[in-house]
């Protein structure tokens, strides 16, 4: 060893095929596809404020997501989502009831997700449950206790400065959730991708063993993962809340499974240790223009939604069919 | 005639030559050994003889009529049997289920008869002299060495005419490999033509009649053992003579950097007290299970000991964590490289980093040219075979990757390195060079801790050596003129 | 050993639920008469199918999300069949909803099997696939019961020896369970592929297709179960049985079916089901609003992952004599 060392190169270069065939450029010609679809199909797609009204299908759902795909990369997964929706609604409606004020709402809203968000943490770091039977578990919880605060009530009187959050725009056509949502999804894609706290969690997903043995704490970063999601759901809480005007324990029903299909679409590896925040937004714009497009031409959402599950299944299916094929070519 | 023959089979991966032109023969009543390094073929050459691969061109005969080995089931069907390393059995299952799971007794209705299954089970399990076990115990509360004795079982379930054994003592104690050695000679004897899989010459020489050498997936010569001497051996293995194994050094040792007293947990080691100086390897041998693993665990922040105390630089030490044991200097490479070294998936540069991130980056904001810097400086010290630092550590060698995970720990500048099996299962090569890179750690101050089960890599390497046995510490050896007998006996716990 | 506490597992289970009728026998002893916990016994039948069907899956590593939309899916489909062609015989009715149901789980297999896509994100796109199918085929009109053949409506009802038919069915589909999973190659692969894929393809199982069979047997039974609760129910619609997969992964899970595969037993998953179920019927006795059932139910299945993880917590490795021999 004390010859001559050999040296290793940062990076080989990549051909320029592999980048155009990299899964955000597939997802960015698919977006730009259906928007030009859109476009042709309806004369009314490219009105501004059709486009504006368009991001409020999927600003909710996507703001889910965002956290969403950090914690299924660092390989655990959050399926009560929707229900911290619910209940931290019903808890900021009952506050509501009382003439607390807009901030006081607010507060509510983060603290209940927050607190939501850390029992499932403490489930799952503490006594090393696995996430996905714990989430469900709490996801009936959490409803359930909706349920039982509200039953077959509706909680509407909210304050009118409480509108904005869902309803506001910031400036001209630009929303309120849309502001959030670009703004929420830079600090995701910066931590995930420019700070440590982002790198742990690719190792956590593909080995938490060895993750642990470099002396990585992976059970608090787990646990802070949790959180994180729960006060995220905290706060599409408030937006949701805020658009609807009212409450019921119903709210949000099924927002965990599409939010997880953005993830999924956004090329996040369900088993963890892969995925970029770029290609989860990249999705949820997909799946908002494939709703709006669907709206657009008198498409039931219900139909949309068999079009979303078929490009779940094959945006995963063509890479492996395509992998296999060129094996086979090769032969 | 040979039971089984292999002639021209050639078997390919994507960018990978596995396996090429290769013949082998197996006797009835003859142990064939093969051998080989790590990705000379063999464990492909073992999923073609059971079916889970397919050879791309050549031919099997079995008893001189060609066959071929669709699936496993039919390789098995065929009585072609093999007892696996790491036992590939069902720990949830019961061991009569283990030995009949895919061919148990059928009652009425072509109905899985539970009652003869396990009364077979039994029979066979004495076929093979083994009345301790019982069929309807669940595997997984079986020792290691009874669930070898399962999977054999399973090989004598059918009327099996070849058996292969992958490194069947790998895992074993002294006593359990007795019984492993005892067993082939059973096997033998009963006319059963065995292939026979092993990195250790001593034990091919013991339990062998014949052997095959394989090299980068051919065949390089094959022989009667009695005609050929070790050193000829090793020489077909390596494709050169390998004469100087290990480096020879001068041990020039320090001030104390580690002290451990009394180091004690409630099950698993008790009263360890042991110090450890700058510029000294401190090897630990020892039977598998004698707790030595446990004990580096305990050092190393990852169990908590029940009591005693452990002191680094006269600092008192008492690591909660991997994460404390860092920061205080100490670093382990553990045993189990895949499980717990390295993180597939992910480029050399990041897996050198991840305990190094603090001094990369800046306000936790990562600096990729820094990474690279540093992965760069400790993997080309230690040679490393790679494209580029952005190779997924998958697509390396075992011991190229064993690289990465040293070179990640020197990365930390450690006071204390424990390596535990360091060599285990990777090359002769790579094996030199990590041998010569522990001489360099010592050389520059550094102190050692080495876990090994290898005798040879022990008398080779350390400065002193503590002999582990039932969770205690048996005796402690100055390296000098000292014998591999005296180790085993402290091991085993046989007098002098 | 660890067979001791599997069984130990089902007895606390049922030890659970004997208190729980119990209990609420206190406040009214109509509870716990056998008139009554026969007709409870009926009630739980369905989810006690779905669970054996999901629990074929979960045994292998998988899951199914999608049990619920294929319910409703081929629910639909034999409530138009029956609308527009009443005269057809129920058994033509029955093996319609159980070839459907097969159809739809075998779709999720072959993806499973053949392209190796992970069943979480297959059935997540099948849940999403199938309840939309069933607004297209139905264009979203319901089917009541005034379009519903008497036949088709009575068959679960009718009494033999005192017992409706549809608790006859949940009998005869345990029994199948108990023999399929305990005493055919099929079941016991099944096992062995859960317990360790590894090692099942080095004794000659296909995973893949075992997982495929896995599924076909949770799609066979949903559709089954998708008759029953359209029947049972008398309405047809797409919203069917919305979001009720996950009370049937909780069934399984308070019946000690391991998520990660190859531990769990068919009077486990019955146990699970009926001691959820019990729950719901349980409520009104006691004078608890029925709003109440949704976080009890969480609260269960919490209680009961966390009763399961504490037996399978490791100890530290027996190596010194004296805690060997205390």
């Amino acid at each position: 060893m004390s010859m001559q060392t050999r040296h290793i190169p940062d990076r080989l270069d990549k051909p320029l095929t592999a980048l155009l065939l990299s899964w955000e450029v597939l997802l960015l010609v698919v977006a730009i596809s259906i928007f030009i679809f859109n476009s042709f199909a309806s004369p009314h797609f490219l009105d501004v404020w059709t486009l504006s009204d368009m991001t409020f299908n999927f600003t909710e759902k996507a703001l889910l997501a965002l956290p969403m795909a950090l914690l299924i990369i660092a390989g655990e997964i959050d399926l009560s989502v929707a229900a911290i929706i619910a209940i931290s609604s019903t808890l900021m409606g009952f506050a509501a009831q009382f003439g607390f004020q807009t901030p006081t709402l607010i507060c509510v809203g983060l603290a209940v997700g927050l607190a939501c968000g850390a029992f499932n943490g403490a489930l799952v770091t503490g006594l090393g449950l696995p996430s996905i039977v714990v989430t469900i578990g709490t996801l009936s919880l959490f409803r359930g206790l909706a349920f039982i605060i509200l039953g077959d009530q509706v909680y509407k009187n909210y304050p009118t400065t409480f509108d904005y959050f869902g309803q506001g725009y910031v400036i001209w056509v630009v929303s309120f959730e849309l502001v959030l949502f670009l703004l929420m999804a830079l600090v995701f894609g910066f931590l995930l991708h420019f700070t440590t706290f982002g790198r742990k969690l690719y190792f956590i997903g593909r080995n938490p063993v060895s993750t642990q043995f470099s002396g990585v704490n992976v059970k608090r970063i787990k646990f802070i993962l949790f959180c994180l999601t729960g006060v995220m759901s905290g706060l599409v809480s408030i937006a949701l809340t805020s658009r609807l005007g009212s409450t019921r324990p119903s709210i949000a029903q099924g927002y965990e499974l599409e939010a997880i299909t953005m993830v999924v679409l956004g090329g996040v590896a369900i088993s963890g240790g892969a995925g970029t925040i770029p290609g989860v937004v990249l999705a949820a714009l997909i799946m908002g223009l494939v709703t709006f497009g669907f709206g657009l031409l008198n498409v039931p959402g219900i139909v949309m939604s068999i079009f979303v599950g078929f490009l779940l299944i094959g945006v995963i299916a063509l890479p492996l069919l395509w992998k296999r094929f060129l094996w086979v070519f090769k032969k | 005639m040979p039971s089984l023959s292999l002639q021209g089979i050639s078997k390919s991966f994507p960018g990978v030559r596995a396996l090429h032109n290769v013949n082998l023969s197996l006797y009835p009543g003859q142990v064939t050994a093969l051998i080989g390094e790590n990705g000379a073929g063999k464990s492909t050459l073992v999923k073609i003889l059971t079916g889970i691969y397919q050879p791309d061109e050549g031919s099997i005969t079995l008893d001189g009529k060609p066959v071929a080995l669709a699936s496993a089931q039919s390789a098995f069907a065929l009585g072609i049997t093999a007892i696996h390393q790491e036992t590939v059995l069902f720990d949830d299952l019961s061991v009569a289920e283990n030995i009949y799971l895919g061919h148990a007794p059928r009652g009425r209705l072509g109905l899985i008869d539970w009652k003869a299954m396990n009364q077979s089970a039994s029979a066979t399990l004495a076929k093979i002299h083994v009345l301790h076990i019982k069929p309807a115990t669940r595997l997984g509360d079986l020792s290691i060495a009874n669930k070898h004795l399962v999977a054999v079982a399973r090989a004598m379930s059918i009327d099996a005419r070849v058996v292969i054994m992958d490194e069947p003592t790998a895992a074993l104690s002294a006593k359990e490999i007795g019984e492993v050695y005892d067993l082939v000679a059973l096997l033998k004897s009963q006319g059963k033509a065995i292939l026979f899989i092993s990195h250790k010459f001593d034990e091919i020489y013991k339990v062998a009649d014949r052997y095959t050498v394989f090299r980068d997936g051919e065949l390089v010569g094959e022989d009667m053992l009695a005609n050929t001497s070790q050193n000829d051996m090793v020489k077909l293995m390596v494709g050169r003579s390998v004469d100087r194994v290990f480096p020879k050094r001068k041990s020039e040792k320090g001030d104390v950097v580690l002290k451990v007293q009394d180091l004690s947990h409630p099950t698993e080691f008790d009263g360890l007290n042991f110090e450890l100086r700058a510029g000294e390897i401190l090897g630990f041998y020892g039977l598998i299970g004698a707790g030595r693993t446990e004990a580096m665990k305990a050092l190393f922040g990852l169990t908590k000991p029940s009591r005693g105390s452990i002191t680094i630089n006269n600092e008192l030490i008492a690591p909660k964590s991997a994460a404390d044991a860092i920061l205080a200097g100490l670093v382990y490479v553990p045993e189990e490289r895949g499980n717990q070294g390295i993180a597939t998936g992910l480029p050399i540069f990041m897996n050198v980093s991840l305990p190094s991130l603090k001094q990369t980056s800046k306000n936790n904001i990562l600096r990729l040219s820094e990474e690279m810097k540093l992965a760069r400086h400790y993997t080309e010290r230690l040679d490393l075979r790679a494209a580029s630092l952005s190779q997924d550590v998958a697509t390396l060698s075992g011991g190229n990757q064993q690289k990465v995970v040293i070179a990640k720990w020197l990365a930390r500048q450690p006071k204390v390195i424990i390596l535990d099996e360091p060599t285990k299962g990777i090359d002769i090569g790579s094996k030199a060079a990590v041998h010569e890179f522990m001489a360099e750690l010592v050389a520059a101050g550094m102190a050692v801790i080495m876990v090994s089960s290898e005798l040879p890599e022990i008398l080779g390497m350390s400065d002193r050596v503590i002999v582990m046995r039932d969770g205690l510490i048996a005796e402690t050896f100055e390296n000098k003129n000292l014998g591999a007998e005296q180790l085993v006996r402290a091991a085993a716990g046989i007098a002098a | 050993m660890i067979a001791r506490q599997f069984k130990s597992r089902e007895i606390l289970l049922a030890l659970a639920i004997a208190i729980l009728i119990a209990g609420v026998a206190t406040r009214s002893a109509e509870f716990a008469t056998p008139r009554n916990l026969a007709q409870a016994f009926n009630d739980s039948s369905i989810l006690i199918i779905l669970a054996l069907a999901q629990m074929s899956v979960i045994l292998t590593r998988s899951i199914d999300l999608s049990t619920a939309a294929n319910l409703c899916f081929t629910g639909m489909a034999v409530a138009m069949l029956n609308k527009f062609h009443p005269e057809l015989p129920m058994m033509i009715i029955i093996l319609v909803a159980l070839l459907w149901g097969l159809a739809l789980g075998a779709f999720n297999g072959i993806l499973v099997w053949k392209i190796g896509i992970p069943p979480i994100v297959v059935t997540l796109g099948t849940l999403t696939i199938y309840r939309g199918l069933t607004f297209v085929m139905s264009g979203g009109a319901w089917v009541n019961a005034d379009k519903m053949s008497p036949a088709f409506i009575e068959l679960q009802r009718q009494l033999i020896l005192g017992i409706p038919v549809l608790s006859w069915i949940a009998i005869l589909v345990i029994v199948v369970f108990v023999i399929f999973m305990r005493a055919t190659k099929q079941g016991r692969n099944i096992y062995a592929v859960g317990v360790n894929p590894t090692a099942a393809v080095y004794v000659g199982i296909d995973v893949g297709r075992t997982k495929f069979v896995a599924f076909c047997i949770s799609g066979l039974f949903s559709g089954l179960a998708g008759y029953l609760w359209v029947s049972r129910y008398v309405i047809a619609s797409v919203e069917v049985a919305n979001g009720y997969e996950l009370n049937v992964i909780a069934a399984c899970v308070i019946g000690g079916i391991s998520i990660a595969g190859g531990v769990g037993s068919v009077g486990g998953a019955v146990l699970g089901a009926l001691f959820l179920s019990l729950i719901g019927l349980a409520l009104p006795v006691i004078n608890v609003s029925p709003f109440w059932q949704m976080a009890i139910s969480g609260a269960a299945i919490l209680i009961a992952i966390i009763l399961n993880a504490r037996s399978d917590k490791q100890k530290g490795r027996l190596i010194l004599k004296k805690a060997q021999n205390p």
